[in-house]
């Protein structure tokens, strides 16, 4: 793989991260639990899909073979996305989808940190205008999970309970492969090792805050950026996808 | 779930520095924090301004509507108040 290629390929998991957890979140647009955090949430959905068309874009441009975000987005099929698992899992109650953002975000900031220092084209200025909309995702869903941690009995068990079960799907997040060392080596995109220092420090202090236990060590799951998904991806993926496949090129 | 609604706060927004806040509206919140998260998501999303006050609505001192007449009508006929009656000397600009 030479440089060119893993660049593509690293976009493209960018792009996928923000897509899939973009779509899960609009998965519960009108079921929110206040009127407020409906339209937060719809917010943070908004920003990640939007995160993905200039990554998409980006990625295609990148290619030069002309696809198109739709392309890529819809056209794709369930191997050939390499979304972390993380963020294909289900939504689950409140606390479990709180989790689950809270655990992406705290690593994705670093990430993004990170990637505005880089020297691939077109990525530095993207990321510095996504670092700008998940610091703020993740000051909204660390308060969230303090109150939720430091509520009552109830909540706190429960959103521990959610943390115990997200933590498998972390470790993940900062296994370096072939694509992420090359745009380390090659791009100055960001080392996975410092990102995961930061993190650890970052989750613990707010899980400490919101009196909760960190999950101890435990096997990792893996296999997103490898395109090996969870049982749940495929519904997601036919939910996603059914337009275009069943009126493919339609437009409105 | 409790349907306990949460306090209301009442939103304040600066659209621009030099400007005062205004009253843009209300959201409803557990805490002072989560306040002020949701009306930056209510009431700023189309870039409405960069700065924002939120206040418990309980806290708020209302005029008694009861009261408007006592309040308010002693002032409509005080035109002596409104400085209509003074002639602007020549040569002074800035009054």
């Amino acid at each position: 793989m030479n440089a060119e290629q893993a660049l593509i390929a690293y976009v493209l998991r960018l792009a996928d991260n923000a897509l899939i957890l973009g779509q899960r979140m609009i998965e519960v647009v009108a079921a929110g639990p206040e009127l407020e955090e409906e339209l937060a949430n719809a917010n943070f959905a908004l920003d990640f899909i939007g995160q993905a068309r200039m990554l998409y874009t980006c990625a295609g441009e990148l290619e030069g073979q002309g696809r198109s975000e739709d392309d890529f987005a819809f056209m794709r099929d369930e191997r050939e996305f390499q979304n972390l698992l993380l963020l294909e899992q289900p939504n689950g109650h409140f606390g479990d989808a709180l989790v689950r953002q809270f655990l992406f975000e705290s690593f994705y900031v670093h990430l993004l940190d990170g990637l505005t220092r880089c020297s691939a084209p077109g990525l530095a200025e993207i990321a510095a205008r996504a670092i700008k909309e998940v610091k703020y995702h993740l000051r909204h869903h660390s308060q969230w999970l303090i109150r939720l941690g430091d509520g009552t009995e109830l909540s706190h068990a429960r959103v521990q309970a959610s943390l115990d079960d997200a933590w498998q799907y972390t470790g993940e997040m900062f296994v370096a492969d072939a694509v992420d060392t090359v745009v380390h080596e090659s791009f100055a995109g960001p080392d996975l090792e410092a990102v995961a220092v930061l993190w650890r420090r970052d989750v613990a202090a707010v899980v400490e805050q919101a009196t909760l236990a960190l999950p101890g060590d435990q096997a990792m799951a893996s296999g997103g950026k490898d395109g090996r998904h969870s049982e749940h991806f495929g519904f997601l993926l036919a939910e996603m996808q059914t337009m275009q496949r069943s009126f493919p090129g339609a437009t409105w | 779930m409790s349907k306990q609604e949460w306090p209301l706060y009442e939103v304040f927004i600066r659209s621009r520095a030099g400007l005062s806040h205004r009253h843009a509206g209300s959201v409803h919140a557990a805490d002072d924090q989560m306040a002020l998260d949701n009306a930056r998501d209510t009431y700023t999303r189309r870039s409405e301004g960069i700065s924002i006050w939120v206040v418990p609505s309980a806290r708020i001192v209302a005029s008694d509507p009861a009261e408007t007449a006592a309040f308010f009508d002693p002032a409509e006929d005080k035109i002596y108040r409104h400085p209509t009656f003074y002639e602007v000397p020549d040569g002074v600009d800035n009054l």
